[in-house]
């Protein structure tokens, strides 16, 4: 089947999203070029289907939100809550991404090839997000579980009230927050980094050895008034 | 050998009571606030302060049991391809799994199914036992996020964006490691028996603005099928209306500081928020300054008991109203027959509020499968049912007195208020008089 081109400068939002809807399951419609997206929202949000969609050019808040299966790349910067609760499949972007990038992502692959602004990985449960370049503060607050990997430098409050969630950093860390230490990489570590970096398409730019990894010191599991001020 | 001169009898401070003293002496000894389940104790100007007038010459009365009072309710008929078509006003507000246990969910969707309502999910995600049991099923989409998936969204019937919480308006949710069994752990992706807080704010959304994209983005994601409620609480209900509509809701739902919560610091529940009766009227203004009342549905809760109580409400100008509290209490929440094992846990039937601590012996506030076993979903969906019935009959009751054939023909000129606080709040006459507080700017 020939790729499908969809304009949005012609057609509704509506109409992109309600074609990408129907294809469930078994489809031979899986390529969708989208053109002059205009900063829209909601790009092909609440996709279901192993579709393969590029957007030419750079969309506005929650693309690819709720994503299920699909590979959504993003010729272009994506506004905030990019992949917003992604389920499985990928979003690539090849330029920034702005706030809440992959929050609350429960699985699937969030890759952002310049950089990403604060709250990155906010509340995330389960996605792999790969920063090629820096990430702003309070990124990964409460994250649960996952992956994110920084191959730049990490803003304010990395991973403040975190989980069970993985960070590595590449560059520098502004500061920690609460409940986030730096922990001993080990030999399981460096070979889930290389995965994240081959399939973040950041292989050749940074090697596992150069990362540092943080995570949860788990003092706030439970309370405690002696940790009080840590609130 | 006695004083010839009579002494002064020992006398207590008011403002430091027992109960005030109590609570220092428990924060000294243990470090942390009072958490507690359930809402406000403290005494508020409520409907039991408003009173319906009734038919006279001027108004002719409908003959009960004989002329119609219809108590249908649409929701969210300003944008959804579906709105929801209930058969009474009276909602099962939202309550998490986590927070009551799978048995108590299912009786919940089976009380609302068989009355003809809805109910609604919690911060913890859609179970299969409410699904299952509810013909109409509210999905709440909270800031926690926990067990979010667009499947779930697209087989809920309508979708709750909750800002706000009565009980606790500005603050997150709160589950205790006590509560997070095995199955509340994987649902919300967490360790087991870790203290569970939730955010207060959206994860990926600031402010009016972006809920309205938000919002659109629900929409996308469900092909504009289902209506969008937005919840918040007693905080300042008139600009949380108006916001809420121009974010584009379907539905807004108040909810005032008597409505419960799973657990919360009791400082917080006691002490932030307005009472019920002073929120409906600001919404209801926001509503009709937009041109948006009845358009955008209002559904009121907090402290919602009789069916005095849903008349009440409507006729302060809600669409319908939701119960939490006393759903629980008629499915069996504190009732005396379980007395012995409330005093087990140095509390009374009427008082036990520890509902964080998962050791409800009714088995509807636990995680313990050796209590919530003991909750039968089907007799409890049956008492539910039953409530719901009279709660129901009782404003039709009143209806029929004041001449209206709907719940909805009910209106404020139906009321006067007993108290001056209660004719300010309700903006309805003090009773004898045609004026209330603030009326005409006086």
């Amino acid at each position: 089947m020939s790729k499908q081109t969809f304009d949005l400068s012609a057609q509704s939002l509506r109409e992109l999203n309600s074609a990408l809807h129907a294809l469930k399951g078994q489809t031979n419609q899986t390529a969708w070029d989208i053109v002059n997206p205009r900063g829209s929202h909601a790009i092909a949000a609440g996709l279901d289907a192993p579709l393969d969609v590029t957007v030419h050019g750079s969309t506005g808040y929650y693309c690819a939100g709720m994503n299920k299966h699909a590979t959504v790349r993003i010729k272009g910067s994506a506004g905030p809550g990019v992949a917003q609760n992604m389920m499985s499949g990928a979003v690539i972007i090849d330029g920034d991404a702005s706030q809440y990038a992959g929050a609350t992502g429960r699985g699937g692959l969030l890759v952002i090839k310049g950089n990403a602004s604060s709250r990155c990985g906010i509340s995330m449960k389960g996605i792999d997000i790969v920063v090629h370049g820096n990430i702003g503060h309070m990124s990964a607050f409460m994250a649960q579980s996952g992956n994110l990997v920084v191959l730049g430098n990490a803003g304010d409050a990395l991973g403040d009230s975190l989980y069970e969630a993985r960070m590595f950093v590449r560059g520098t860390v502004k500061s920690l927050g609460a409940d986030c230490i730096e922990k001993q990489m080990r030999p399981e570590h460096y070979e889930l980094l290389e995965d994240l970096l081959r399939r973040g398409e950041a292989e050749g730019k940074a090697k596992p050895e150069e990362f540092r990894r943080y995570g949860s010191a788990r003092k706030l599991y439970n309370f405690n008034i002696d940790n009080a001020d840590a609130y | 050998m006695t004083s010839e001169f009579p002494h002064t009898p020992p006398r207590k401070s008011y403002t430091f009571s027992d109960a005030v003293n109590a609570e220092i002496r428990r924060a000294a000894a243990t470090g942390i606030y009072d958490i507690r389940g359930g809402g406000t104790k403290r005494f508020l100007p409520h409907f039991d302060d408003l009173l319906f007038l009734g038919a006279s010459i001027s108004r002719y009365p409908l003959e009960g049991y004989r002329e119609k009072c219809s108590t249908d309710v649409w929701l969210g008929t300003r944008f959804a391809k579906k709105p929801i078509h209930l058969d009474i006003p009276v909602t099962i507000a939202g309550m998490s799994f986590g927070a009551l246990s799978g048995p108590a969910k299912e009786a919940l969707g089976r009380g609302a199914s068989a009355a003809g309502t809805s109910t609604t999910t919690g911060d913890g995600g859609m179970t299969e036992e409410e699904r299952g049991h509810s013909k109409t099923l509210v999905y709440q989409y909270l800031p926690s996020r926990y067990g979010m998936n667009p499947d779930d969204l697209r087989r809920a019937d309508a979708i709750e964006v909750v800002v706000g919480q009565g009980a606790k308006p500005g603050g997150g949710g709160m589950l205790l490691g006590q509560k997070i069994s095995d199955r509340v752990a994987m649902m919300r992706n967490l360790p087991k028996g870790i203290d569970q807080r939730s955010a207060c704010r959206h994860p990926d959304w600031t402010g009016p603005d972006d809920l309205e994209i938000k919002i659109l983005e629900l929409r996308e994601i469900t092909d504009w099928e289902k209506p969008i409620y937005v919840k918040i609480g007693g905080a300042r209900p008139y600009y949380d209306t108006a916001l809420a509509v121009k974010a584009g809701a379907d539905v807004v739902v108040l909810d005032g500081m008597q409505g419960g919560t799973a657990a919360t610091q009791d400082v917080f529940i006691e002490q932030v928020g307005q009472p019920i009766l002073a929120c409906i009227p600001q919404a209801v203004k926001a509503l009709q300054d937009l041109g948006m009342h009845r358009k955008v549905q209002l559904i009121v809760s907090g402290g919602i008991r009789t069916g005095a109580d849903v008349a009440k409400a409507m006729a302060l100008g809600a669409d319908a109203v939701a119960i939490g509290t006393a759903a629980l209490i008629a499915l069996g929440d504190n009732d005396p027959a379980f007395e012995a094992e409330y005093q087990k846990l140095g509390t009374t039937a009427g008082a036990y509020d520890d509902w964080h601590e998962g050791k409800d012996p009714v088995g509807i506030t636990t995680q313990d499968s050796e209590l919530y076993n003991r909750f039968d979903p089907v007799l409890g969906g049956r008492r539910l049912k039953n409530y719901l019935k009279v709660m129901t009959l009782e404003a039709q009751t009143i209806a029929r007195a004041c001449g209206k054939n709907h719940l909805h023909n009910l209106e404020p000129e139906d009321l006067c208020a007993l108290t001056l606080e209660a004719a300010a709040m309700a903006r309805v006459p003090l009773a004898g008089t045609d004026w209330y507080p603030g009326k005409n700017g006086l």
